[in-house]
């Protein structure tokens, strides 16, 4: 198996399906014939063409509604927003349509596609590089939100977005895109959404992560591990719907549990996830859950490490449900 | 295909420094072309500088202007002190033209505690309430409405003054730019809508980006005036504002401007652009057209300058460059207050207890 960077394996998951499926196409801003300013498109327009694979005018309200009509007629768009901290023009076009096409219709017009989008912070990107507003779009049903954490998972995630029969937004952990390394078969295979990854098993706490924090979850495990602390570590992979499940079973394991993110705290999608486990676990918890997030500031370009959640400030949260 | 009406294109220099027929230099002392020219220079050298530091790892990021100085800096010296600019990240010798100084532009670049954004933007993000610029933000094309809104308000306070947006041409693509010039068109607002097409947008050049033959021709639609010039003329430059500010302070409603120009550098430190343009076909023409090359043979002919002139002059941008860069260096990052404030005018419950758990946790970190 070839060790792929998270950049390599989406190109590699989007190479692979364009292949199987005559109807993908994949467009954005940049993604055709520089195959996108991360190079995630990469060789898609030589080796396809430009009628699959097309450069974008820079207006992410129409890509979004552009991906919509061709969603409409039967076509597969796999659209790139070159930001997610520049999809707000495309809010519109992604709440109000994208989400409730099927639902309006009666059921007569789904729009299956995927926006796949570079989120995340911890780059020195500040406040327009730097976002994580995955929870601004759990709020409207109708979408599903993936979000890998290494290559392996983000090939096998993406595929199964794109055969999907909803309308899905892939944020991508550009803070990991070639730093996160992996052994990634080249063949086809899908990891199935809605499914959480138990990453490392253990008995005391439950710390659930999504994207590039979930390595830093790892890590605080790590050093929690060093005191004796026997961490349970999730990675979420499909924010909405999430699987419950897993989380439970989880949560009614260990009785403590952390939630961890990199956006700002207030309404970020830890609330949700700590409002749902109280409700349905509450008589087994010890403790009331942890949230570690990001501070509810803008992210501000010359305090990315006061910003960023870190493994001590974890251990620190992880230890607050342990002393309650 | 229905014909855009053919546009002509506003031009006094020609690219041998040779004024055109008939065209002669915007009234302007002679010493404030020799200044403009030596302002391009410097802010040549500051890219170059800048450029390097980034590969060396002294800063985060940088955008260079080179080949398109004139646009910027030709528009500043068009307008008055009163007079807002909107930028949009590539018009630095504005900024130096309307006074901000090299000290403010570098500690930006540094986010440290001399930086007026108290560090909380990337490079390339400057602006001074002070001076009449307002604070570039990185998504593009919002500028342009905001623009036609504080021209508007200009309006109706009877100001003599104009609100100018700079933007580049992938940004016309972007919503906002089209309702930014359909409200200036409808308030009749003093706004001038400066264009710099330089050809490229990241890897997208311009015929991927419109289906149009020019930028210009978009005013039609909206009822306002829409102009094309070339953008690598100073005078040239100068003399369009100067009519599109008359026109607005008049009353006679917004301008559109779209200046022909060419992004010789990368569009940032980010990207490659041999992967997406050839040096010699794409670029070869431009660097013969660029607006130096042009005012330094005017100039040289009138006797106002020379090459020995010129490498004083580099000299000394240089040396006022780096040791603003070493000031920038020693200057330490702001306050972590600053990490809170400014979100809302006080700090609400929620920040006030965050702040104090950073402080907890930065004490347990060992970062202060
Ligand atoms: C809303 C939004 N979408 C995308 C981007 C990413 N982006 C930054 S600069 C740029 C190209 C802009 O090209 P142009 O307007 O021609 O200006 P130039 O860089 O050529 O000066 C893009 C796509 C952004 N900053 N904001
Ligand atoms: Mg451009």
């Amino acid at each position: 198996m070839p060790i792929m960077n998270m950049i390599e394996a989406i190109n590699n998951a989007l190479h692979l399906s364009f292949e199987r499926d005559p109807d993908v196409v994949a467009f954005g801003e940049d993604s055709g014939y520089y195959g996108g300013v991360f190079r995630a498109t990469k060789g898609l327009q030589e080796k396809y063409g430009t009628e699959r694979c097309f450069d974008a005018p820079i207006c992410e309200q129409g890509i979004a509604g552009f991906a919509f009509g061709l969603a409409l007629y039967g076509l597969k768009p796999v659209a790139e927003i070159q930001f997610s901290d520049y999809m707000y023009p495309a809010f519109d076009q992604i709440v109000n349509e994208i989400a409730k096409s099927r639902y309006r219709s009666g059921g007569q017009w789904p729009v299956p596609m995927v926006i796949r989008t570079p989120y995340g912070g911890g780059i020195n990107g500040g406040l327009y590089h730097s976002q994580s507003p995955e929870s601004f779009y759990t709020h409207a049903p109708g979408i599903k939100i993936v979000i890998p954490s290494d290559p392996y998972e983000a090939k096998g995630l993406l595929l199964a977005s794109i055969k999907d029969q909803n309308p899905v937004l892939f944020f991508e952990p550009k803070k990991i895109y070639r730093s996160s390394k992996a052994d990634v078969p080249t063949d086809y295979y899908e990891i199935p959404l809605s499914k959480a990854r138990i990453a490392k098993e253990g008995s005391q706490v439950t710390l659930i992560g999504w994207g590039a924090i979930h390595h830093v979850n790892m890590d605080a495990a790590k050093l929690a591990e060093k005191e004796g602390i026997s961490i349970e570590v999730i990675d979420l992979r499909t924010i909405i719907p999430y699987d419950i499940e897993t989380l439970d079973a989880s949560v009614k394991k260990t009785g403590r549990c952390v939630i961890v993110h990199e956006a700002p705290r207030t309404s970020g999608f830890g609330a949700e996830l700590s409002a749902t486990l109280h409700e349905r676990n509450m008589l087994h918890l010890h403790a009331p859950i942890q949230r570690m997030t990001g501070w509810d500031t803008h992210y501000p370009f010359s305090f990315d490490y006061e910003y960023y959640p870190n493994p001590k400030r974890i251990l620190w949260a992880i230890k607050q449900t342990l002393e309650f | 295909m229905a014909k855009a009406p053919k546009l002509p294109v506003h031009q006094i220099l020609d690219e041998n420094g040779e004024l055109l027929k008939g065209a002669s230099v915007p009234d302007m002392p002679k010493e404030d072309i020799v200044e403009l020219f030596k302002t391009i220079l410097k802010v040549r050298v500051i890219d170059s500088r800048m450029f390097k530091m980034q590969r060396q790892g002294r800063i985060a990021f940088y955008m260079a202007t080179q080949g398109e100085e004139a646009t910027h800096v030709g528009t500043a010296y068009a307008l008055k002190p009163q007079d807002w600019m909107f930028p949009q990240y590539r018009e630095h010798g504005a900024a130096f033209v309307r006074g901000l100084t090299l000290q403010q532009f570098i500690n930006q670049i540094f986010g440290n505690s001399g930086d007026l954004n108290k560090g909380r933007q990337m490079p390339m993000h400057w602006g001074s309430r002070n001076l009449n610029l307002v604070t570039i933000s990185s998504p593009l094309g919002t500028q342009i409405p905001q623009c036609a809104g504080a021209a508007y308000a200009m309006k109706i306070k009877k100001k003599d003054s104009v609100a100018l947006a700079f933007f580049g041409e992938g940004t016309t693509s972007e919503g906002d730019f089209h309702a930014g010039l359909n409200f200036a068109g409808v308030y009749k607002a003093p706004a001038i809508f400066f264009c710099r097409n330089n050809g490229w947008a990241i890897s997208t050049p311009f015929h991927r980006q419109t289906a149009a033959e020019n930028i210009a021709v978009k005013a039609v639609a909206y009822g306002i005036e829409g102009v094309r010039v070339d953008g690598n003329d100073l005078f040239a430059v100068i003399d369009i504002v100067r009519q599109a500010r008359e026109r607005a302070v008049k009353g006679n409603g917004p301008t559109l401007i779209e200046a022909l120009t060419y992004r010789l550098s990368s569009h940032s430190t980010s990207d490659d652009p041999s992967a997406y343009r050839s040096e010699e076909k794409d670029d070869g023409p431009w660097k013969l057209k660029e607006p130096a090359v042009r005012l330094r043979k005017f100039l040289g002919n009138q006797g106002l300058w020379s090459m020995k002139e010129e490498q004083d002059w580099e000299k000394a941008c240089e040396k006022e460059l780096l040791d603003a860069i070493k000031v920038a260096e020693n200057t330490p990052k702001p306050e972590m207050d600053a990490l809170f404030e400014d979100i809302f005018d006080e700090l609400p419950w929620n920040l006030r207890e965050q702040k104090s758990q950073l402080i907890t946790f930065l004490k347990n970190e060992g970062k202060r």
